[in-house]
């Protein structure tokens, strides 16, 4: 075997190994590196009252409350599967709205409810041209 | 491979087609700038903001290639002892820096205005400033004494650093996928799309252009190292001819 082919197999072993050693470490990490939990993981127990957090969801349709003070809102974000209240006295970004992503950074209340120290909207995958944003949904199928 | 060992033959190669990279590349960039700033629409939700991804995905794309190519240049290096394989990798490293901070750059003036936020510890984020210190450990492997080695190659440690350094280019494309994160998922998959054709097409005016401008760099830089190396050596010549 000639000495270039010998370092090209160690290379690719070594190489492997690596990656092999990156796999494992980045799905270990895939609970701990989550920006955010989502409203089913809350509701499926993974919040404890009062511990920090970031919430992200989807603000459900009709759901946002201005209340009489003015600057507290209310919300219920929503990943299909389950919804949680979310309760926020400040300014959000110009982007948040219903039927769009936010995250919240928080904590779970006794009753429930999420109470937010900040809000961060959350933009999706799709980009389009304005006159194509006012249509029904069912027809904005990306082309392709 | 091994005819362009001889960096006459490189030259041969590498000097007429520095110009027409530099020229075709400025104006691709130019027009797809132009393009993206006054003939496409913005969009439906983001307005102007959204058209920040004409440099944005260029630069990603560049920060990311730049590393893959340094990988394979390292690979090439540690197994075929290629001259070029380290010249290159050295020539890569600068630009391959630069776009990476520029992705960064671009991405955080977006995301004040669309997130709420300059900076979030999110997934994707994170994998991409990762790599710009990549960059800037592996520079600093790659000058000062190191960068006067025969010929330009690398040591066999900086070839290692920039094999296992590549574990993280996958980690950066996936990072949106496996784990939930501020920053949206991929637009542009295998499937297609999911930014209209009506905001698409500068995209591609600009994405080969930064590659052509980026193919350029690294050809005036390798051309720069192996005048450099030639200096290097004559002096040597020289200083071994008068018995200093």
């Amino acid at each position: 075997m000639k000495a270039k082919h010998q370092r090209l197999i160690l290379a690719l072993v070594a190489l492997t190994g690596v990656a092999g050693a990156g796999v494992l470490a980045a799905s270990a990490l895939r609970d701990e590196a989550a920006y955010f939990r989502t409203p089913v993981e809350i509701k499926g127990g993974k919040a404890e009252v009062g511990e920090a957090m970031r919430l992200g969801g989807m603000v459900a349709k009709g759901s946002i409350e201005r209340q009489a003070d003015g600057l507290t809102i209310r919300f219920v974000a929503t990943d299909g599967k389950a919804s949680v209240p979310v309760e926020y006295k400040g300014i959000v970004p110009d982007l948040f709205g219903e039927e769009s992503g936010m995250v919240a950074d928080g904590r779970m209340r006794a009753d429930g409810t999420f109470v937010a120290d900040r809000i961060l909207a959350k933009h999706d995958e799709r980009y389009m041209p304005p006159q194509m944003g006012d249509m029904p949904k069912n027809m904005k199928a990306p082309t392709a | 491979m091994h005819a362009y060992a001889n960096p006459t033959r490189f030259l041969a190669i590498a000097k007429p087609l520095t110009p027409w990279l530099l020229g075709a590349g400025l104006l691709l960039v130019l027009a797809g700038a132009w393009a993206g700033l006054t003939m496409v629409p913005g969009d439906y939700k983001q307005g102007e903001t959204a058209r920040i991804l004409y440099v944005h995905v260029p630069s990603a794309w560049l920060g990311m290639g730049g590393w893959t190519s340094l990988a394979v240049a390292g690979l090439v290096q540690l197994v075929w002892r290629h001259p070029l394989s380290g010249i290159a990798a050295r020539a890569i490293a600068v630009p391959g820096m630069l776009f990476t901070a520029l992705c960064l750059a671009t991405g955080s003036i977006w995301g004040r205005p669309t997130w709420g936020t300059w900076w979030e510890w999110d997934g994707r984020m994170t994998s991409m400033l990762v790599l710009l210190f990549l960059y800037a450990g592996f520079i600093a492997l790659t000058t000062g004494d190191d960068s006067q080695r025969q010929g330009g190659s690398l040591s066999r440690g900086a070839a290692i650093y920039a094999l296992v350094g590549a574990i993280n280019i996958p980690i950066i494309n996936r990072s949106v996928v496996w784990w939930n994160s501020l920053h949206q998922g991929p637009s542009i998959t295998l499937r297609g799309s999911s930014i209209d054709g009506a905001l698409l097409w500068p995209l591609g005016l600009t994405v080969l252009g930064f590659s052509l401008l980026f193919g350029a760099i690294v050809l005036m830089r390798m051309r720069r190292i192996i005048a450099d190396n030639r200096v290097a050596a004559r002096l040597r010549r020289l200083a071994d001819d008068e018995g200093i």
